[in-house]
């Protein structure tokens, strides 16, 4: 039991270490731009098939099962203002990132393990050149600017998802849909949608650089470690998402 | 094979591991090694595996921290070294990876330039590319240079993996297990090329190994781990005239007598 806790605490000085590391070399040139670009084409590209195909069934879906209760009060004209309102609140952030968490978060995870495990991170580190620099700042930038965006790709084609899932049984022009969805969403709702984005962005660079940067070695640490980037990250995710969610409705 | 007669400077030590100990939890790998290596000499390092022989040369690269005694490398203490000036001084040493270590998502051009544009950062397109294309020709890979590392065979990696560190033109090469897995024509060739590198480069050496056809080869001076401790040293003839039964049995399977 007191080793459990001792190697529990030392994970978290660890972790600790980890990211006041990211701090300084985040800060300190030189930058590695071209890899910063290379690893935000891989986040940004590679997740956007996915991330399409899902943000387009959540808003979809989700029109769908939300119609008869509003019909019950008569009130499915509210439908365009319900779903603008729960994509950008609360769908989009989460659908982007726990699609980034699988896709994303195993492939930096089994990235690094991997390079950990052949001995490229060594020999980085033995040719003067600095490994944390290169593969870890530029994969914990790429995700945290890269996710926002992707999210607010998924919140248009989710809200076009559930466009299409009104004009199934209704007539509604798409000037009139965007309109009745641009006049429920307040600023508030827009930051609150980004600043979940940039913090589960940031936490999906985080945990699977961290977990595949210090994986064990052999084969199965690599198995290990995507395995752990994903569900670290999305079990990090759903924590931020209680508490980001108690922060703003107190403003 | 016979090697050509290098010059070797016995009055400047360039690596001097003094009193070296490293453990991992309870094993203990090296207890107070001492060892030096010499300007212009190719010492090899033979053990059996575990023995701790990686350990040492990772340790002389300041991937390792020793828990005792000191290791001084070209004057500078590794062991009490930053971040940044470690990797000031890993420029100087040129370390060649047991898999080769290269860089699987790039090229061998882009495996060449990598530690070249990042630690010499005035360099023009065409200077990196006649560097690259130099060191290339000098291990006989030239044409290899579009190809990627999963395209190359064991003996191609491993002369790629020499000539990414001999980019920055270093004065000190750390061989890890430069024959190992590899067929014994592939072999002959990488300690040939090893003797041209200590030629032509003027660099030292250290060579771990356990194939004592390479340490026979490449070696100009030979240093057995034996227990944590390098017990024998000398030419490789004076490290295999005995009777020690640690040390017979490497030479009578090497050469199968």
């Amino acid at each position: 039991m007191g080793k459990k806790i001792t190697s529990l605490l030392l994970e978290f000085a660890n972790i600790h270490r980890f990211f006041l590391r990211f701090l300084r070399e985040l800060v300190s040139p030189p930058y590695e731009f071209k890899e910063i670009i290379r690893q935000c084409y891989e986040v940004g590209w590679k997740s956007f098939p996915l991330i399409s195909l899902t943000g387009f069934i959540v808003g979809f879906v989700f029109t769908k099962q939300s119609r008869p209760s509003l019909e019950d009060f008569g009130a499915s004209s509210w439908l365009p203002n319900l779903i603008s309102i729960a994509i950008v609140r609360a769908l989009a952030p989460l659908v982007t990132a726990l699609i980034a968490s699988g896709k994303v978060g195993s492939q930096i995870g089994a990235e690094l393990s991997s390079m950990n495990v052949t001995e490229q991170i060594d020999a980085m580190e033995v040719s003067g050149t600095n490994p944390y620099k290169f593969l870890i700042v530029s994969r914990i930038l790429a995700t945290t600017v890269m996710i926002p965006v992707l999210c607010f790709y998924v919140a248009g084609i989710g809200l076009f998802g559930g466009y299409l899932s009104i004009i199934s049984k209704d007539q509604l022009s798409l000037l009139s849909f965007f309109t009745q969805v641009f006049e429920a969403i307040k600023m508030i709702d827009v930051f609150a949608m980004v600043l979940r984005a940039v913090v589960f962005g940031f936490t999906i660079g985080f945990v699977s650089t961290y977990v595949g940067y210090y994986s064990s070695k052999g084969t199965e640490g690599v198995g290990k470690a995507a395995n752990s980037a994903v569900v670290a990250s999305m079990f990090i995710v759903f924590i931020e998402e209680l508490l980001i969610v108690q922060v703003l409705s107190l403003l | 094979m016979e090697k050509d007669k290098v010059t070797i400077n016995y009055e400047r030590c360039v690596i001097d591991v003094a009193n070296v100990s490293k453990s991992f939890g309870d094993l203990h790998v090296l207890r107070h090694v001492n060892l030096k290596l010499y300007d212009g000499e190719n010492l090899v390092v033979l053990g059996r595996s575990g023995t701790g022989k990686s350990v040492l040369i990772k340790l002389i690269a300041g991937l390792l921290r020793p828990d005792e005694g000191n290791i001084d490398v070209l004057g500078e203490v590794v062991n009490e070294l930053n971040e940044r000036q470690l990797r000031i001084l890993r420029q100087r040493i040129g370390f060649s990876f047991q898999n080769s270590a290269l860089y699987d998502s790039m090229t061998v051009r882009e495996n060449l330039e990598f530690p070249l544009v990042r630690n010499k950062r005035n360099l023009t397109r065409s200077e990196i590319n006649k560097e690259v294309e130099d060191v290339l020709d000098g291990v006989g890979l030239l044409h290899a240079i579009n190809q990627m590392p999963s395209e190359l065979s064991g003996g191609q990696r491993k002369r790629i993996g020499i000539a990414r560190t001999l980019i920055l033109r270093p004065d000190i090469m750390l061989y890890d297990e430069p024959t190992a897995g590899l067929d014994p024509i592939t072999c002959l060739d990488i300690n040939g090329l090893i003797n041209e590198v200590q030629e032509r480069y003027k660099t030292s050496s250290i060579i771990i190994t356990h194939d004592l056809a390479c340490a026979k080869m490449v070696g100009d001076r030979t240093v057995m781990l034996l227990d944590g401790k390098f017990e024998r040293q000398g030419t490789f003839e004076e490290i295999f005239n005995t009777d020690d039964e640690r040390v017979k049995p490497f030479y009578d399977y090497n050469f199968i007598v």
